[in-house]
């Protein structure tokens, strides 16, 4: 993941109305898109993107990632965006629906351009792709690894499950196979893999249960569909004091190992081997990122 | 810049702006405001307006704004709005380079 950047929750705020945007930045997410693409209508894509170019540039919410969902690749809007987006400096964008590697080098090709036109940095602002069909699921291998801009894929489950002809399910049997190989071709890409949405926003058992399998799959993060589910989605991804406490001790037993030279390491009768040692890292790198302390040490 | 049409952008949500651009052969820039804060932030509204519009070149309009507590973001990106669908034009982003 990107700088050990929490991302464990997304919100959309549409770009349409002041005041949600403005709202938007008081929640807990962690990463906040402005949205241009399905939350406006047709006729109001100018004045959306004119209001979140100005939102970013003049009143950036302190503390948060910044993104704009831009609209769709073969949309008449996309150029128009890109220009729009790159130049309000967001910390990414966000495709929609992408199917294809070629169509993520051709929009960092076009955010590169206008970077140069611009005099910004090159390669500063980075790309989420949100992966909505069974071909984006088939080529995610191929999309995460398009171009070093992208750092995320993010698995859209009710157009996926209508590209499939499925239904949408809570269970969510119907998205298992693409949850676990979006999240692959991120892990292969090392990127922060993002899973889909739970859409019954008064359901919190159900959205527990979801959370379950997201986080025992291994996602890094998930986007909320309402702010309701933030605080619920945020504890999912933040390891507990338990989980905290058991990293520090397989962590303090392999340096224990190292210093007496023992080339074994052992911890409550268990050997202790690289998987549980990447586990512990992960933990504690997760925990540091959410600004948790441990040990008398501020992190 | 030449106006070609009138223009609206924004609405009369709760933190936004309606803003009402019209062409003017002559006279200036002529302002109306309607808010709930004016005696406050009215000047800083104007002299947003102002900006704007002198930043498209605009010489000659009557802009009629209705203010529910706009931000002084959300008010420049209604007018960018309004001029650009009152000359009907795309805007040009290059414009916003440094």
């Amino acid at each position: 993941m990107e700088n050990n950047q929490l991302m464990r929750t997304s919100l959309y705020a549409g770009g349409t109305s002041p005041v949600k945007m403005i709202q938007a930045g008081f929640y807990n997410e962690d990463c906040l898109v402005y949205d241009l693409e399905d939350s406006v209508s047709a006729g109001e894509k100018d004045a959306a993107r004119f209001l979140v170019y100005n939102a970013i540039k003049y009143q950036r919410p302190a503390g948060k990632y910044i993104l704009i969902r831009v609209n769709g690749i073969y949309s008449k809007e996309l150029d128009a965006d890109l220009e729009a987006a790159v130049r309000a400096q967001p910390d990414a964008i966000r495709i929609p629906k992408v199917e294809y590697a070629e169509e993520v080098v051709r929009i960092a090709d076009k955010m590169t351009a206008i970077e140069k036109k611009a005099g910004l940095p090159e390669g500063g602002v980075k790309i989420w792709c949100n992966i909505e069909s069974y071909l984006g699921v088939l080529n995610a291998r191929q999309i995460a690894s398009a171009s070093s801009r992208v750092v995320a894929m993010a698995l859209g489950a009710e157009d996926f499950t209508a590209s499939m002809s499925a239904k949408r399910t809570k269970p969510g049997w119907e998205i298992f196979y693409a949850r676990n190989a979006v999240l692959m071709a991120c892990r292969e890409a090392g990127i922060s893999a993002q899973d889909a949405v739970f859409s019954d926003i008064n359901d919190a058992e159900g959205l527990e249960r979801d959370l379950e399998m997201t986080r025992t799959l291994g996602f890094d993060g998930k986007t909320c569909v309402h702010p309701r589910q933030i605080d619920q989605v945020n504890a999912c991804f933040t390891p507990s004091a338990k989980e905290i406490r058991n990293a520090r001790r397989v962590l303090e037993a392999l340096e224990e190992a190292a210093r007496n030279h023992t080339g074994v390491c052992v911890l409550d009768g268990g050997m202790v081997d690289k998987p549980m040692e990447l586990r512990a890292r992960t933990t504690l790198a997760k925990a540091e990122a959410a600004g948790i302390k441990w040990g008398g040490e501020e992190k | 810049m030449e106006l070609k049409k009138p223009a609206m952008a924004g609405t009369t949500e709760s933190g936004d702006v309606m803003v009402t651009l019209r062409p003017e052969a002559a006279g200036g820039i002529t302002i109306d405001l309607t808010s709930d804060v004016e005696v406050l932030f009215g000047d800083s509204i104007r002299a947003t307006v102002r900006q704007v519009l002198g930043e498209f070149g605009v010489e000659n309009a009557r802009v009629s704004l209705v203010d529910k507590g706009a931000l002084d973001f959300v008010i420049r990106a209604r007018l960018q709005c309004a001029v650009c669908r009152a000359a009907e034009i795309e805007f040009d982003w290059s414009r916003e380079d440094n």
